[in-house]
């Protein structure tokens, strides 16, 4: 694929969060930076300390923190928030709902983080439920980058829309799958990083690299699979994936987050209505998780790339 | 001008006494919202909206307008009466209040009725939004003040104090709360006096007095005290302002005062007649 890079660095997710936000808070005279008392975690630090007329202290108080994103953005301003996404999104989705997203404000929310894998702190700040919770609100446009060069065209996105927006960051460093000269993000749309014909494998956010060596494995095994990337929970890609199930008549599905409300059920609802197919799903399960390292939660929580390859055989057997 | 003339005080006691009309009969005819409420809020409305804030009705949107956010957004209704006095809206319209693809939803949408600053209905909220535009203000380095009108029992809510921290943190001296300190919530702490007295929030003016605000104490209902408040608060400097308004939930209708039924109750056809004929005229204080 085109798009893709040949030569994969492994990029801090965060750091390129902070940097870019720097570059966007001094372009644009609306963006603002809004911090939890994390910004030395989330990387925001790098406008307070680079730019810091931009970058307004909000104190341990999250629910204030989007109230007053809102009312910044009701004066034509243009907020960034950011936390990590187990309090924004939680702690203040009441606030989210009413102050941001039924008033429809210009306010971007980063979800810092996110996901299973988040420096050993374990379930309290794990978050496993940010994307099944934000794409409850009508208007709110849910996107989870699989590497850096993603996350930043996101961000550029998110600056020129006019609405709300949440992306889900995460806290480590990711390999670099696509190319910055090519590779365009769009909202809405998926990516189809490998063709393939005999299962559709369909991931967001850092799960993706995790997919591609799935993609890999199956393949020493003889398996074409088909890997489709989406960005965009919210706008989600239907096209994209009824045509990838049409192909290969099978789909897993692969997300860092719980197994209810996110990607899953996402395509599960847009197969289920138009081109219903046997599908698998990779994805904490119904159950409370714990503190440890990143291999080691991947292990226990069926998340490796051996897990994926293993769900895409059984599902083939379903054919 | 800096003190009302008796003149004055009479224009806006009929105003309110007009808006106070419009929220029994809307309210009455919509079988449906809050009476209490908006009506210990009215006066305090009417002095902002035909006395103090700067605002322009064929302009809802110019960007230098003062803003006002209902923090109370059960109270909606007060609000609606209002702006439909002032002519940002037909009168008529309150008919439509509660309804089905109406503007003036149950509580305040912004994006469906202009004038309105911010959608509230979840309480505690609308406070940190005023700050959020009060900030805004200041890092636009415009000139507009903000006003916010928060309930006593929503002050229950955490919200409502993370947003004095920060309206403190940032010296919003263009912040104006005004408390409705009615005493009244929907159902509360049982008191001595019944449902709620004291309750609602505790001595307000020494809690926000310790949380760094300039506190001003007066009676909610008298225009006089109101718009000195809301004219004394405009030259505070480095700090925001609290206007601890005693009110009386209620107010204006007899049999509604004090009462904490009346929160939500809607009146019958001899109720709607008897407290229609308390308002005539402007004969509410």
């Amino acid at each position: 694929m085109s798009q893709m890079t040949t030569s994969p660095q492994f990029v801090s997710m965060r750091d390129v969060f902070g940097d870019k936000l720097l570059e966007l808070s001094k372009r644009d005279p609306r963006v603002f930076a809004l911090d939890g008392d994390l910004a030395n975690s989330t990387k925001l630090d790098k406008v307070a300390e680079n730019n810091e007329s931009k970058f307004l202290q909000m104190g341990i108080a999250e629910q204030n923190m989007l109230g007053v994103a809102a009312g910044l953005a009701s004066v034509g301003l243009q907020p960034w928030v950011c936390s990590f996404a187990a309090f924004i999104v939680k702690r203040a989705f009441d606030q989210i709902v009413v102050s941001i997203a039924q008033p429809k404000m210009n306010v971007k929310m980063i979800g810092a983080y996110s996901g299973l894998l988040n420096g050993c702190t374990g379930k309290t700040h794990q978050s496993l439920e940010d994307l099944a919770i934000m794409r409850t609100q009508p208007g709110m446009v849910v996107l989870a980058p699989a590497d850096s060069v993603e996350l930043r065209q996101m961000m550029e996105y998110a600056n020129q829309y006019d609405g709300p927006v949440y992306i889900r960051v995460a806290r480590d460093s990711y390999p670099d799958l696509f190319d910055e000269q090519s590779y365009r993000f769009q909202v809405g749309k998926g990516v189809t990083l490998v063709s393939g014909t005999d299962v559709t494998i369909i991931s967001t956010g850092t799960q993706t690299s995790r997919c591609l060596e799935a993609v890999e494995l199956l393949k020493q095994e003889g398996i074409s699979a088909e890997l489709l990337h989406l960005p965009s929970v919210k706008p989600l890609d239907a096209e994209a994936i009824i045509a990838s199930a049409r192909k290969t008549g099978v789909v897993v599905t692969a997300e860092e987050h719980s197994i209810y409300g996110g990607l899953s059920s996402s395509v599960a609802e847009v197969l289920v209505e138009n081109f219903p197919v046997p599908m698998e799903r990779i994805g904490v399960q119904d159950r409370n998780s714990e503190s440890g390292s990143n291999s080691a939660l991947l292990n226990k929580y069926g998340l490796t790339a051996e897990h994926v390859a293993e769900k895409a055989r059984k599902v083939i057997a379903r054919k | 001008m800096e003190h009302l003339t008796n003149e004055n005080v009479e224009k806006l006691k009929v105003l309110a006494a007009e808006i106070r009309r419009n929220v029994v009969k809307t309210v009455y005819h919509a079988g449906a919202g809050h009476l209490g409420g908006p009506m210990s809020a009215i006066d305090i409305l009417t002095a902002l909206y035909f006395e103090v804030m700067t605002i322009d009705h064929d302009n809802p949107a110019w960007e230098e307008r003062d803003r006002f956010v209902l923090s109370k957004g059960h109270s909606a209704i007060a609000l609606y009466s209002t702006l439909a006095e002032r002519g940002y809206f037909p009168k008529e319209e309150l008919h439509t209040f509660d309804e089905i693809d109406s503007r003036l939803q149950a509580h305040p949408d912004m994006n469906l009725l202009p004038g309105l600053d911010m959608s509230t209905g979840s309480l505690g909220q609308g406070i940190s939004a005023a700050v959020g535009m009060a900030l805004g203000a200041k890092l636009k380095q415009q000139s507009f003040r903000t006003y916010c009108m928060i309930g006593d029992g929503e002050s229950q809510e955490g919200q409502v104090w993370e947003a004095a921290d920060i309206a403190v943190k940032y010296n919003l001296d263009n912040l104006t709360v005004i408390l409705d300190y009615n005493h009244l919530q929907q159902y509360g702490w049982k008191g001595t006096e019944g449902r709620t007295r004291e309750i609602p929030v505790f001595s307000p003016s020494s809690r926000w007095g310790a949380f760094g605000f300039h506190v001003i104490s007066i009676d909610g209902h008298d225009f006089k005290q109101i718009v000195k408040a809301l004219r004394d608060a405009q030259r505070i400097s480095g700090k925001p302002t609290i206007i601890v308004a005693h009110t009386v939930k209620g107010k204006g209708v007899n049999y509604m005062e004090n009462n904490y039924l009346w929160h939500s109750k809607i009146p019958t056809d001899q109720e709607l007649a008897l407290a229609l004929t308390e308002l005539q005229g402007g004969n509410v204080q």
